[in-house]
């Protein structure tokens, strides 16, 4: 393992901030795997240091296939995460909505330029992903649909489903976008938790990608049986809203089965404790995101299911 | 009158509320709609929708047409200084078009196109942000540009920008407004958190010049300043290379030489000039730093180039 510096940018009352890579194996470049990007990641960096474990164990024994290099990067934007903010400390902007930066640019667009310039050429990308709004999602791979990369090898990571999301303007400028346009087939993993370690998801999260590398030929490694991946397009998934607001108390558990006209999910008056609303399922399937904060506005996806 | 366009229920006792005001007089059917607000730190837009609709209240018989005013797009982020919209920290004006079928915000923001389109002309009026001072511009993209140069130019604006189309900025009011025939301009003037009041006077004549030339206004009004037009020339940005704290020593709207002193960046621990910032090119100061806490990368200034200058 070679630990080191992808980029650094200085700052006017704090510690540089240093970018910190993590390098095994050899030549080729073969995968980089991403993890926070944003302040609140904390699940996403903790399984990516769970990655650079795994991954020491496996050099160690010589389980990195030859001429198989691979690059691990827990954290952008810890600055943001050591003051308890999601985006840039300084101007509230997303990293991952910068891509693929620009070196003479502003000072985010710089930190995408200076971490995209060393995450190219990769065969294959990984990101753990997180979501804008508070939920847990039964872990998943998910890909955009640039045309460039062929969904079938999400197969390969051996979790529940796989879902290919079609690009919309404001995903141009994330990573997983900019990687497939330079010809990096690219993938998004959802651990569950966001803010919070959820060390079983984590567990499941680093089996998929241990097994997506075994299976290409990356490393040799054990993992626990996967699933029969099922891929779909996100629009086959069912979204479901909250069609008022209160408080919001989940009585279903993610990745259960459930019938159409099942209840989810109930909604009280926040003040009299009335019961405000029953949310129903109108589809069968599988609940692969649920809403999780006590409060809930009206319109707001509490359960997303696959049918 | 005033009237709700969008309602949605919070979690506590209240409901997220878009409002609209709506003046109407004459037999004339002109549409022209003022929207701001959509970025929670911006209020220049603010002082103007009050300016514009009590002098049309005071003089009410000189209209002929209606005049829409949606001062706040985003009411949640105004109230609470928030950029984006709260909660969620997102910027509503990457959500356009919206959908009805969607969340929250992707509803409100439908709710608002469905209301804005028809409009003859629509100002979609915002204030840079904390951290920039802009001279009164108005932005419009290359392919819009023959449709819209001639409406920007009734509006008092210093200077018109005229800027390469990029995907992302699909998601905009202003794009899914003049992708469904709503003419829109943007105008970006001014600093946020503050309201500076001789660019809203200088908007406000040319709100009601263009309201003149759309025909909707019979009363007299001030003549308006020629437009700087982007086209043909370059802008050239400085950003800054060193983190401290930025001392412009050039003033907004100065004409500049290439490598003319335009500030320094100073550490105030160790007391040395960082940075001593230079032009980047000849010309106009159009944009210029406000907040001084700067990083590599901070945007300090833009300088409009003379046509005919290098790109």
């Amino acid at each position: 393992m070679k630990k080191d510096i992808l980029f650094s940018l200085k700052s006017p009352y704090r510690e540089q901030l240093d970018i910190i890579g993590f390098h095994f194996g050899h030549g080729k470049k073969s995968l980089a795997i991403v993890g926070a990007m944003r302040g609140n990641e904390v699940q996403q960096m903790y399984v990516c240091s769970r990655m650079v474990q795994a991954l020491k164990k496996l050099e160690s024994q010589g389980r990195i296939a030859e001429d198989r290099s691979i690059l691990v990067v827990p954290c952008v934007n810890y600055y943001s995460m050591n003051i308890g903010k999601r985006f840039w400390a300084m101007d509230n902007t997303d990293i991952n909505r910068m891509f693929p930066g620009y070196d003479m640019g502003e000072t985010t667009q710089r930190i995408a330029d200076g971490v995209f310039s060393k995450l190219q050429g990769y065969e294959y990308g990984i990101q753990l992903a997180s979501f804008y709004q508070p939920g847990i999602f039964l872990p998943h791979v998910k890909m955009m649909d640039t045309g460039f990369t062929n969904p079938e090898i999400m197969k390969d990571f051996g979790l529940e489903f796989g879902i290919i999301r079609k690009p919309r303007p404001y995903d141009t400028t994330t990573l997983n976008y900019n990687w497939q346009i330079w010809e990096t087939k690219a993938f998004s993993v959802y651990a569950n938790a966001t803010d919070e370690i959820d060390v079983k998801a984590a567990d499941e999260a680093v089996n998929a990608i241990l097994r997506f590398m075994h299976n290409r030929g990356i490393v040799t490694a054990k993992t626990p049986p996967g699933y029969i991946t099922e891929i779909m397009k996100e629009d086959k998934t069912k979204q479901i809203r909250s069609e008022t607001a209160g408080l919001f108390f989940r009585v279903t558990e993610i990745g259960s089965t459930v019938e159409r006209g099942d209840v989810l999910g109930r909604i009280y008056d926040p003040l009299d404790g009335e019961l405000a609303a029953e949310i129903r399922t109108p589809v069968s399937g599988t609940v692969y995101f649920a809403y999780n904060s006590p409060l809930i506005n009206a319109k707001t996806v509490c359960f997303k299911i696959i049918k | 009158m005033t009237e709700k366009i969008a309602s949605i229920p919070l979690a506590v006792n209240e409901d997220l509320i878009i409002q609209k005001r709506r003046i109407q007089n004459g037999e004339s059917k002109t549409r022209l709609s003022l929207v701001t607000g959509t970025h929670g730190d911006e209020l220049e837009g603010q002082y103007l929708a009050y300016m514009v609709g009590s002098y049309i209240d005071e003089h009410i018989d000189l209209l002929d047409g209606i005049v829409d005013i949606y001062p706040a797009l985003n009411p949640m982020g105004i109230d609470s200084i928030t950029r984006g919209i709260p909660m969620f920290d997102l910027d509503m004006n990457r959500v356009f078009p919206g959908t009805k079928r969607g969340t929250m915000v992707e509803v409100i923001c439908s709710s608002v196109v469905d209301d804005l389109s028809g409009s003859d002309v629509c100002v979609d009026i915002h204030s840079s942000n904390i951290f920039l001072t802009e001279m009164p511009q108005i932005r419009i993209s290359v392919p819009t540009a023959e449709m819209l140069v001639p409406y920007a130019k009734m509006l008092n604006v210093d200077f018109v920008w005229i800027h390469d189309a990029a995907t992302v900025l699909e998601s905009t009011l202003a794009h899914t407004l003049n992708s469904r025939g709503t003419k829109t301009l943007v105008v970006e003037m001014g600093v946020g958190m503050r309201i500076t009041k001789e660019y809203c006077k200088q908007l406000f004549d040319g709100v009601f010049n263009l309201m003149k030339e759309l025909g909707m206004w019979k009363g007299d009004t001030a003549s308006v300043r020629e437009p700087v037009i982007s086209e043909g020339r370059e802008v050239g940005f400085v950003n800054s290379d060193a983190a401290g704290i930025f001392v412009p020593c050039a003033n907004f709207g100065d004409t500049v030489k290439l490598g003319d002193h335009i500030g320094d960046v100073v550490d105030p621990l160790t007391s040395a000039v960082v940075e001593k910032v230079q032009a980047v090119c000849d010309g106009m100061i159009f944009t210029l730093r406000e907040y001084p806490v700067v990083y590599g990368g901070s945007l300090l200034a833009r300088i409009l180039q003379p046509a005919g200058g290098e790109d």
